[in-house]
């Protein structure tokens, strides 16, 4: 799995509630709920976010509600990954169970800018970013985890009996 | 190997002997949850299966509790979805307005989680039902969706840390100081990945309602699960409700864990988590003059019985201060139903608080409590995140029902032993 695109950085505690307010929880609907993807943290995200741009964050990235609206906003905004500190452990898990690729990186996100272009090699676990040429190494997933994602989620997994 | 109480009950629920943190394993569920927010969400997932029916009919829920009665078109859209489904697929538990709750004080209210139980709910303070020493966690629509077809959730086997208790609380601290304290302490990713295990010989003295309340913010620290060990009154709690037969595990006395932490209760004060972490918390002797809009008590965190009589006891003969509103919501009907019988709604209503219909409303910034910019509310519940309650430039401390009470009659965040002595 590999990744391509510009930096969007954000701090520490990025909380599900700032990802999608509650306001918009009356619908699931992956498009209207992308146009208010953080909106309480960044009123400017929505209209600058690009296909294929990743969102580097600090520690406890997805924090707080359950909400899969919050990885379903993301995704459906266009971003391809998110490489934080670290995650959320609801977050983490509802981002693999939907297909975002999220990876834990603290020297990535620490180092990695704003507006850095960044290439991710998941399998091989190497984060490369173009514009200073500063590389990352990263741990895979775990086996469980990878075949989640290779075989398209968790409900696949599970009735495909691979899990 | 020797386990936490939290593993017991994992390797239980996968038929193996023995389970050691870091392993992934697929748990067999006692009991899937979901509310009229997440369902939808799940119910397409499910869909996606072509399934005619959920795994045990008994063994799903769905309780109809953020945004109901319906708070406008789409909310109802969202609920008659959820109550089409579960109509189609006859679920026994689903939960809506007049029967319905907040769902983590409604389920251990019907029985409906016993001591060993796996739950998991597609609402993050699923934790709470570790207060009866079960395990159950908040996991998303998708989890909940693989939940009602197969019955089974993976895990990751969590590592813990202990928190031995010891002494007692003093009168008006309660549970909700504690877990404020113990947040400010570790921190809000103090716990991340991790159970959170309360034991020690000052478990006894903490009521179920306390107990209830420290679970139910355990994902505050990041954590998995926040579990009790399991006791006469977690006993006495679940006959009394009706729930299944117990199955007490006990954490191995060699068991590892990451952090013991001593946690002294008599030393616990009346604590407020400022805006906008619910790891800023402050004692009194750091807050200085801090006048509020709004004050909020209910919640899952702070919407049983026991709060509301706390509550009560501060307002009885007073009056909230002027230009504070105040907002009581009890938790389920039945919490509804005895605050009336016992006298405390007439108290609330002659205090000059508003008394509302069981909802989650105002905790998540939904309705019934909005605030707008500029404004502070003092609120029981769990998050003071920014825009938690309405508008980005609003303000939420996290108190416990006592010192809300209060800073409802002194129109200032104000510790429950000030206004007790006056």
């Amino acid at each position: 799995m590999k990744y391509t695109g510009d930096v969007i950085k954000y701090g520490d505690n990025v909380d599900t509630d700032v990802i999608i307010p509650a306001r918009y929880l009356n619908t699931s609907d992956h498009r209207e709920l992308a146009s208010h993807c953080m909106e309480d943290l960044d009123r400017t995200f929505v209209s600058r976010v690009k296909p294929g741009d990743i969102i580097t964050a600090g520690m406890n990235f997805g924090c707080g509600s359950s909400r899969e609206h919050a990885p379903i906003a993301i995704k459906a905004s266009g971003v391809s990954l998110v490489i934080a500190k670290s995650f959320a452990r609801i977050f983490y898990r509802n981002a693999i169970n939907i297909g975002l690729a999220i990876v834990e990186c603290p020297a990535a996100a620490e180092e990695i800018s704003e507006g850095d272009k960044v290439e991710a090699d998941l399998d091989n676990g190497i984060i490369r970013n173009i514009t200073t040429g500063r590389e990352y190494k990263t741990a895979p997933f775990p086996e469980f985890v990878q075949k989640i994602i290779e075989n398209g989620g968790l409900m696949k997994a599970i009735e495909n009996g691979v899990i | 190997m020797a386990m936490t109480m939290t593993q017991k009950i994992l390797a239980a629920h996968c038929g193996r002997e023995s389970i050691s943190a870091g392993e992934l394993i697929l748990a067999d569920l006692d009991l899937v949850l979901g509310n009229d927010i997440t369902s939808p969400v799940a119910i397409k997932e499910f869909a996606k299966l072509g399934r005619d029916s959920v795994f045990d009919r008994n063994k799903v829920t769905m309780v109809m509790d953020h945004f109901v009665p319906n708070k406008d078109i789409k909310a109802a859209e969202q609920c008659k979805m959820c109550r089409d489904f579960c109509g189609e697929k006859d679920i026994t538990h689903f939960y809506d307005v007049g029967e319905m709750g907040i769902e983590h004080a409604l389920l251990p209210e019907k029985g409906l989680v016993t001591a060993g139980n796996v739950v998991i709910g597609a609402d993050s303070h699923t934790c709470t039902y570790g207060a009866l020493g079960a395990f159950s966690t908040g996991v998303g629509s998708t989890d909940m969706a693989c939940g009602m077809a197969t019955g089974k959730a993976w895990f990751k086997v969590p590592s813990a840390i202990k928190f031995e208790l010891s002494g007692s609380l003093r009168k008006y601290v309660s549970g909700k100081d504690v877990i404020l304290h113990i947040i400010g302490n570790i921190g809000v990713d103090g716990a991340l990945y991790r159970s959170m295990e309360f034991t020690g010989e000052g478990l006894s003295s903490l009521t179920m309602a306390d107990r209830f309340c420290i679970a139910n913010m355990a994902i505050e620290a990041g954590a998995k699960n926040g579990i009790f060990g399991v006791d006469d009154k977690t006993l006495d709690y679940i006959r009394e409700h009706g729930g299944a037969e117990p199955t007490v595990y006990k954490a191995d006395t060699d068991a590892e864990y990451d952090e013991v932490i001593n946690i002294d209760l008599s030393a616990i004060e009346p604590t407020v988590a400022f805006p906008h972490l619910p790891g800023n918390a402050k004692v009194f002797s750091e807050i200085g003059d801090v006048k509020i809009d709004q004050v909020v008590i209910g919640s899952c965190t702070n919407g049983r019985l026991e709060d509301l009589i706390t509550a009560a006891e501060i307002m009885k003969g007073r009056k909230a201060a002027k230009n504070v509103r105040v907002i009581i919501i009890p938790a389920t009907q039945r919490v509804y139903l005895e605050a009336m019988e016992m006298g405390l709604l007439r108290t609330f209503i002659e205090f000059g608080a508003v008394v509302s219909t069981p909802t989650c409303g105002p905790c998540l910034g939904g309705y019934m409590g909005i605030l707008a910019a500029g404004e502070k509310a003092v609120t029981t519940t769990n998050r003071n995140f920014v825009g938690r309650m309405g508008h980005t430039e609003s303000e939420v401390y996290l108190a416990s029902p006592a010192t809300a009470a209060a800073s409802a009659v002194t129109g200032r965040i104000t510790s429950p032993w000030e206004v007790a002595e006056i």
